[in-house]
């Protein structure tokens, strides 16, 4: 099944890194060419967390399938219910109420801190910090406490359904996200000086993984992998959904190409969602927090489409319907899988070590790329 | 370019296309065997520059296969889907992979799960499922009696 250990025959060493790697943050497992220390191919293998989602989908009916998704981006779930759910509801042609739109973006946003907040400590444990870890966390812990409250659910929140979102927000909601705001705001400081001021993080990260704006077309890169690299991809305003053409954000963008420069969108994209958060935060309507809908959902015959812009990038829901209350086909584009297909374009000729840096800036979540 | 727009350029292209009415985006049923033709023009007319495949997958329709090409123009912003109609016993079409790199992984997906063969992929292997799986998942004829749950 696998290449076998060792070296090949123009005495190259072939090394495997995964399924079991810290550094992979999941199971994913890579088969990698080196001469030397120079990086000649790698070969991502993917499967291990394989669940056929798109299949088990066929058998769901609409109001159910939006369980599964949660569990493809486990730390953007909200963001891929709200993708399934438009999806939905652009088939039923359903009118969502002003109160759903503005929880479902600040949920949307938050989940995207949370995101970036993991992703920025673990980035920085892997290339050899560890106290990053445990700032990110600590801020990253507080969004996770509130969205408990509302949602029930820490990580899998199944929360945004079609019509609307599951339940009203929790008394609390509105004083938890501002204090969260208050601290947030008084600690970001300590991010840069931590770790982007940093020389050593600066020299492990610069020219490291680059990938040009046109490859990053050709690949399919999107999210701040895309946008890392000059292109702007950025669903929430190419393509708004819900209420973000009437937001004032800015779309972060770089042009290096490198994985400083997909560290510093990240970076500033937690700053853009904080505006946006503190844009809604006070201006929440009063008002349904879900619409009517009929008990059984049943879509027309046709294909729908909807893209939204997730923590990694724009997540497609595409729907096939034979007008019954299952979909006929589903299919889910995940930027992870996109993102993924690049690394090996990326590393080629780079070093080994700096694979980590790499692979940490591309921010691959496994379950999004295997599905 | 808006929909009818792009529909009244490809017209200009190539006669005897055949549109698919009632959908979000402009969707053409083309050939396999003229696809590869046609998704060379795709990427190179200056006026259509679809430089951007969003979205590559196939739907067993039972009687055949339809493969699924979602393009997208980042200069234009303008958006087409190709739809290419494929025997079931001989599921084959051309390759892309060398046109939009991110079909590299894309077609191997629709190979892994569906059993689409595209000719001249330079490593059309399975992804997902160990080399030895037997079937394709995501055909509707696909039975797996101790792994599959139906409701």
């Amino acid at each position: 099944m696998l290449e076998e250990l060792g070296t090949n025959d123009q005495g190259d060493m072939i090394i495997n890194i995964g399924p079991q790697h810290p550094s992979t943050h999941g199971v994913l497992h890579l088969v990698i060419t080196l001469n030397g220390e120079t990086i000649k191919k790698v070969e991502p293998h993917l499967g291990y967390i394989h669940r056929s989602i798109e299949k088990m989908c066929e058998s769901l009916s609409y109001r159910q399938f939006i369980y599964v998704t949660s569990r493809m981006d486990y730390l953007s779930s909200h963001i891929n219910n709200h993708g399934c759910a438009l999806c939905v509801e652009k088939g039923l042609q359903i009118e969502i109420p002003a109160r759903a739109q503005v929880i479902r973006v600040l949920m949307d946003e938050l989940t995207r801190l949370a995101s970036h907040l993991l992703w920025w400590g673990a980035l920085a444990m892997d290339l050899g910090a560890f106290t990053p870890f445990f700032y990110s966390f600590r801020e990253r812990e507080m969004i996770n406490e509130l969205m408990e409250d509302t949602c029930g659910a820490r990580l899998t929140m199944n929360y945004i359904v079609p019509g609307g979102v599951m339940m009203d927000l929790h008394p609390d909601f509105q004083r938890k996200v501002k204090e969260f705001l208050r601290l947030f705001k008084s600690k970001i400081h300590e991010y840069d000086d931590l770790v982007t001021g940093n020389i050593i993080f600066q020299n492990r990260t610069k020219g490291v993984g680059y990938i040009s704006r046109e490859d990053a077309i050709s690949y399919g890169c999107t999210g701040p992998t895309g946008r890392g690299s000059g292109l702007s991809c950025d669903i929430r305003k190419l393509y708004p959904y819900e209420i973000y053409d009437q937001l004032q954000f800015d779309e972060v963008i770089e042009t290096g190409g490198d994985s400083w420069a997909r560290y510093k969108v990240r970076v500033g994209e937690m700053v853009q969602s904080m505006r946006i958060i503190e844009q809604l935060i006070d201006n929440i309507p009063e008002g349904e927090f879900q619409a009517k809908t009929k008990a059984v959902l049943k879509l027309p015959k046709g294909d729908f489409y909807t893209r939204v812009e997730t923590a990694r990038g724009e997540l497609g829901v595409y729907i096939v319907s034979e007008g019954g209350s299952t979909p006929y086909r589903i299919k889910f584009r995940s930027p992870g899988f996109s993102n993924l297909s690049a690394l090996d374009h990326m590393s080629r000729g780079g070093k080994i070590g700096d694979l980590m840096a790499t692979m940490g800036t591309l921010d691959l979540v496994i379950p999004d790329i295997d599905r | 370019m808006t929909k009818d727009e792009l529909k009244i350029k490809f017209e200009s292209l190539q006669e005897g296309l055949s549109f698919e009415e009632g959908t979000e985006w402009l969707t053409i049923n083309v050939d396999p065997e003229g696809f590869r033709n046609f998704a060379l023009v795709l990427r190179n007319n200056n006026e259509l520059h679809f430089d951007y495949l969003f979205c590559l997958t196939a739907v067993d329709w039972k009687t055949h296969l339809s493969v699924v090409y979602h393009f997208s123009s980042t200069v234009f912003r303008h958006e087409v889907v190709i739809k290419v109609k494929i025997e079931k016993a001989n599921p084959i079409v051309d390759t892309v992979c060398d046109i939009w790199r991110t079909a590299e992984f894309h077609e191997r997906e629709a190979y892994d799960l569906l059993g689409v063969e595209f000719v001249g992929h330079p490593d059309l292997r399975r992804l997902f499922l160990t080399p030895d799986h037997e079937g394709f998942p995501l055909r509707k004829d696909y039975e797996d009696p101790i792994n599959m749950i139906k409701l």
